[in-house]
């Protein structure tokens, strides 16, 4: 386990001077790989502002349900509605608010006035307690049937839509990520390709001295590891600075929309799972291609 | 015991270096293989230490059939060797004393004792005060004695020596070779390969030798 633990410590010295002693390449390297990262860490994190922004606006979705004219059925739907147990709170428009509302609100206070009389019809507003689309479907269904009940409002189609779009956003960027995988780990392997050529003498001497091909490996993966890790604090960089950028901009246009929205970048966690899939991008990368070396005859 | 049992070697491309060589070198012995160049000298001893392997026939060290050693297997066996070449094969980007420890370290010998060890062998070969010396700034003898003690820091029973004194001029040569013939007093088995047997006959080792790939009579 010492002796494990060594050659572990050697290879990761022997890796970092490596690095040191070639800045300029280190620093290309990881820059080409950071601003591949960039793309799809850039997406999501748009994808993700934009979701945030969307529950800003409504998560819960609303049923209308509006009252057949003529008789009074305010008492008895309020009822049936107080008996459910997927109602979570409604409350009651009486047609002439919703008139006041629809005047005040809309400026439409000429087109109110020229019809001379209330067209808007009495109507609850539901919040319901469940909001997957199958259960609002069955709650929609069932409130229609309730006596007294005209027609029935679901406020969740377009909501509906922006999540559809936000989940077909999420897997292009899952497709995307994917793609820029090849081209990452394309890289590592060339640059550990080159190290390995640079080093040839050194791993024979290696090998006739009795080194295994994880020993030969080690100084290799690290290296890959490194410059995969490097490129992903690089690409972490890249995007702190685009929100600095952006943020700004995107605060006053929500202030004159009265929101007090902001941008927000990676949490830790996603900083993190970038980090660690970079790096694991360029092990593998340097692992092929130091298997490549090795099993040459 | 190292035996060779009826050992073909056919390189790619039709050359062959060994015809049908049957030998035996006894442990703790000392073998002067002779012969001149593309006789098979260094064919023979790479086909010991499992660089090359035979196209047909065995050879077998201390009951281990190397010719036929898995690709997993061959590192450690290279570890029980000490391995001595014409170009020292030493490694330039690193100290007099780092170039001893790399057996050390491959082998994952805790890093005490290996820099212990290594100071031994630097000792032994009298190039203990230029350790952090770097190895192009050492005359060729001396760089030939930093691969002996590279050689036998990790203590092999079987000394490999492939033309040890090719580069060195008369002086250096027979000091090279007073102090492989050390180790071989201690115990080790010792085979050198050489062109020139005039330099190695006041050793008095047994002469095997070679001439187009056959061991002469």
């Amino acid at each position: 386990m010492r002796g494990w633990l060594t050659q572990h410590r050697a290879a990761l010295g022997l890796t970092v001077t490596r690095l040191g002693s070639a800045p300029f390449a280190t620093l290309l390297t990881a820059l080409v790989i950071g601003v591949a990262l960039a793309l799809p860490a850039g997406l999501y994190l748009l994808l993700d502002n934009l979701a945030r922004l969307a529950s800003g606006v409504s998560v819960v979705p609303e049923i209308t349900l509006f009252l057949a004219e003529g008789g009074d059925h305010r008492r008895a739907v309020g009822r049936a509605l107080a008996e459910r147990k997927d109602v979570a709170r409604f409350r009651f428009v009486g047609r002439d608010e919703a008139l006041r509302d629809l005047t005040r609100r809309g400026g439409l206070d000429d087109v109110v006035a020229s019809l001379g009389h209330n067209p808007l019809p009495d109507a609850f507003v539901i919040t319901p307690r469940d909001t997957e689309p199958a259960a609002l479907q069955t709650l929609q269904a069932e409130l229609g049937r309730l006596p007294g009940v005209a027609s029935v409002r679901l406020d969740a189609a377009w909501a509906k839509r922006l999540a559809a779009l936000l989940a077909l956003g999420r897997d292009a960027v899952l497709v995307l990520a994917g793609l820029l995988a090849i081209p990452l780990v394309a890289v590592a392997f060339n640059t550990i390709r080159l190290q390995v050529l640079a080093h040839r003498e050194e791993i024979e001497i290696s090998r006739l001295l009795g080194a295994t091909d994880a020993f030969v490996r080690r100084p290799f993966l690290y290296l890959g590891a490194i410059q995969g890790a490097l490129g992903a604090l690089l690409a972490l960089a890249i995007l702190a600075g685009a929100l600095l950028l952006l943020g700004q901009r995107v605060e006053a246009a929500a202030a004159a929309y009265g929101s007090t929205f902001r941008l927000t970048g990676l949490a830790w966690r996603d900083a993190a799972v970038l980090l660690a899939v970079s790096a694991g991008l360029g092990w593998l990368g340097a692992w092929l291609a130091t298997t490549h070396h090795l099993r040459r005859p | 015991m190292i035996v060779f049992s009826q050992v073909t070697k056919r390189y790619p491309g039709g050359h062959e270096a060994l015809h049908e060589v049957s030998l035996t070198i006894a442990t703790g012995e000392m073998v002067a293989v002779t012969g001149p160049s593309g006789a098979g000298k260094s064919t023979l001893l790479k086909l010991i230490a499992g660089i090359e392997r035979p196209t047909s026939g065995t050879v077998v060290v201390d009951g281990q059939n190397i010719g036929r050693a898995s690709r997993r297997a061959m590192p450690y066996w290279r570890r029980t060797l000490g391995l001595v070449f014409q170009d020292a094969k030493l490694l330039y980007d690193r100290n007099c004393f780092e170039n001893v420890m790399l057996p050390l370290r491959i082998a994952g010998m805790p890093a005490r004792e290996a820099a212990r060890r290594a100071r031994a062998a630097l000792d032994k070969v009298g190039l203990l005060e230029r350790e952090r010396a770097m190895p192009l700034t050492l005359s060729g003898g001396e760089q030939q004695r930093l691969a002996i003690a590279r050689a036998i820091v990790n203590r092999p029973s079987i000394l490999l020596a492939d033309e040890p004194t090719g580069n060195l001029d008369a002086e250096y040569a027979d000091q090279l070779l007073d102090m492989l013939a050390a180790f071989n007093r201690a115990g080790v088995t010792l085979v050198i390969a050489t062109h020139e047997p005039k330099l190695i006959q006041r050793l008095e080792p047994r002469v095997l030798a070679l001439r187009n790939g056959r061991v002469q009579a």
